[in-house]
């Protein structure tokens, strides 16, 4: 037993200098700034103060506002798919869970263009409703086109953990409830869903950490001018070059999920 | 002993298959009110497939369940007076023993006050007072067993079923479960339907034994008939021990086997059918002195375990082994004879012809 604990040491190694120098490099950025000549670096709340200028706060705004819609959308789409895909026999299950995982085995960026050759001005959707004598639509750079992208990309992961925490029910559980007068939907309401919380949890903190930070789907479907907070850092690190400002908008970010996480698992234990 | 005349569940001619097995081959049955009926049989025998027919939790390919005189087969558990206790309890994880309790309660919208004072009921009747707001999940196997019965019984249902509930207990709690469970059956005087492998459970507790195999019921009886009078050489050898001996019924209260003829009870064969003898062990008394005047079977002890309340003793005889069951000691090799009287041999028909 002690001999294979020795095995974690490299990945102890990894997480040392992937994750936490990282992190502790970020806090550091995100509290100093560019000094004078005698001292390089100095001491500052003033890139937090920036973000509170209502240019960043809606920016914020929206990433919340997009994060929330889209894991409303997949609660709702995963939570009947993964209950429909529990219904069937096991061999079946798995197939259906592979065919929902088969997408993600495709690079996202592929996924993400082939967004944009259906929902462009020309793309396969307009030409139908132009072939069916509909007015084309202009879908492309919408809140619309990210959410879409959003919710097709980050499905499974609302899918897989509800599906496991359905398909692992005890089906007694289930067959007490018809046996104490418990008609479908009421066994759904008072023993099923409350039995698939966890679950539930488990996607909504995943999708939504996932589409909060997202930068790549509102770039490329949202357009140039669309902000998240990914996009934003994105920008800071990459064209601005204020790696402070930058690393204290990830801090902010970083402090958001922390809460959001805290209060799904508080929904969890306190669900009567 | 049927504490009453009148049939509340009746089952007629119920067939069931499950992946081209036939689980069930035409089960004919009669329920009474506030009868304690056990459907006794080794694992696969239909058993619990007939208990959840008549839960509701299964249709049958054909044939007809009446509940007073109503066919129900189609009609959904929720809608049917009967509740069930399931093998492995199946009380609900995310709700604590008050609500697992109230569950049929509140669903028939009954008023707080009302559901409060039943569930309290129902948990001193199973010797659970107090244990109103405790976690399911933290309570012994035997007190979730409890929790169970009051749940389903809170529901006043006509006939409570239990699915094997004392299976997963360990021996000393399930011998203190099974007279409780009796003691709560009379009390609130329902008629309940038991499933279990275990005879001895079977015997102890129930007005009358089912016994099933392969989808088929074997006999129906009192535990002391089923005991007595076992109708063939399954339920002879599945309900306690006995010698199984193939013979020839000469006559009415006669009978032969092992080359010599025997004085009996019973009566109604065919001249020279042929026949098979149980004798139970405990029937068979073990004579060392002058045993070649007193009896005609005559043979050597083989071996001698000790069990407890008796020797389990093997006598070795000129045409098998007997097995007796006796409180005296008899040394191995010794010569003996062995005695029984007409009452002790029961004549059976051979089973030979149902497979």
């Amino acid at each position: 037993m002690r001999f294979y604990k020795n095995f974690i040491l490299p990945y102890l190694v990894w997480a040392g200098l992937l994750i936490v120098i990282p992190l502790i490099m970020i806090l550091i950025y995100a509290f100093t700034a560019d000094g004078n000549s005698v001292l390089t670096v100095s001491f500052t709340f003033d890139n937090f103060k920036n973000i509170l200028s209502s240019a960043y706060i809606s920016v914020f705004w929206t990433s919340l506002k997009i994060g929330i819609i889209t894991v409303l959308i997949c609660l709702v789409l995963g939570y009947l798919m993964a209950y429909l895909i529990a219904q069937f026999s096991e061999k079946v299950q798995t197939i259906l869970i592979l065919l929902v995982t088969i997408p993600m085995w495709i690079n996202m960026l592929l996924r993400t263009y082939a967004w944009i050759s259906i929902l462009s001005d020309n793309g396969l959707l307009n030409s139908l409703l132009t072939f069916l004598g509909l007015e084309p639509m202009s879908l492309m750079y919408t809140d619309f086109a990210v959410i879409l992208g959003l919710v097709c990309d980050f499905l499974p992961f609302m899918i897989i953990p509800i599906h496991t925490s359905l398909s692992k029910m005890d089906k007694s559980l289930i067959e007490a409830s018809y046996d104490l007068g418990a008609n479908k939907f009421q066994t759904f309401k008072r023993v099923i869903f409350k039995l698939s919380i966890p679950g539930v949890v488990n996607g909504i903190i995943m999708v939504f950490l996932l589409s909060i930070s997202s930068f790549v789907i509102p770039k490329l479907l949202g357009g140039g001018n669309y902000m998240m907070v990914g996009n934003l850092i994105e920008s800071q690190f990459i064209s601005v070059g204020d790696w402070n400002f930058g690393s204290a908008i990830s801090f902010v970010l970083a402090a958001i999920m922390l809460v959001a996480i805290k209060i799904t698992e508080k929904f969890d234990k306190t669900d009567e | 002993m049927k504490n009453s005349d009148v049939c509340i569940i009746e089952l007629k001619g119920l067939t069931k298959t499950f992946d081209d097995q036939q689980v069930l081959k035409g089960i004919d049955l009669k329920i009474y009110e506030n009868e304690f009926l056990t459907l006794l049989g080794p694992s696969g025998c239909g058993k619990t497939t007939t208990l959840r027919i008549i839960a509701g939790f299964e249709e049958p390919d054909m044939g007809e369940v009446l509940f007073n005189g109503v066919e129900i087969s189609a009609v959904p558990p929720y809608k049917r007076e009967v509740n069930t206790v399931f093998q492995k309890y199946a009380l609900f994880p995310h709700l604590d023993v008050f609500d697992n309790i109230a569950f049929g309660l509140n669903l028939k919208k009954m008023p707080q006050d009302v559901i409060e004072q039943k569930v309290k009921k129902m948990l001193s009747l199973v010797g659970l007072s107090g244990y109103e707001n405790r976690d399911v999940i933290s309570l012994s196997g035997g007190q979730q067993q409890r929790i169970a019965i009051a749940r389903a019984l809170v529901n006043e249902p006509k006939v409570l079923l239990l699915d094997e509930p004392l299976g997963a207990l360990d021996a000393r709690l399930r011998k203190e479960m099974q007279s409780e469970l009796k003691k709560i059956q009379q009390e609130v005087g329902i008629t309940f339907i038991y499933v279990t492998h275990d005879q001895e459970e079977a015997l102890s507790m129930s007005d009358t034994v089912v016994v099933m195999k392969d989808g088929e019921i074997q006999q129906i009886g009192t535990p002391i008939d089923i005991y007595n009078e076992p109708e063939n050489r399954f339920v002879a050898s599945f309900i306690g021990e006995s010698n199984i001996i193939e013979g020839n019924m000469l006559d009415d209260c006669l009978v032969k086997f092992d080359g010599f003829e025997f004085e009996c009870v019973d009566k109604g064969f065919k001249p020279n059918e042929e026949v098979e003898v149980v004798l139970r062990p405990e029937d068979i008394d073990i004579i060392a002195k002058d045993f070649k005047k007193k009896t005609k079977i005559h043979g050597k002890v083989e071996s001698v375990v000790f069990k407890g309340v008796h020797y389990e003793i093997m006598v070795a005889t000129e045409n098998r082994t007997y097995k007796i069951h006796t409180t005296d000691y008899f040394a191995p090799d010794l010569e003996v004879g062995l005695s029984f009287g007409p009452e002790d041999i029961h004549v059976m028909y051979t089973m030979g012809w149902t497979a």
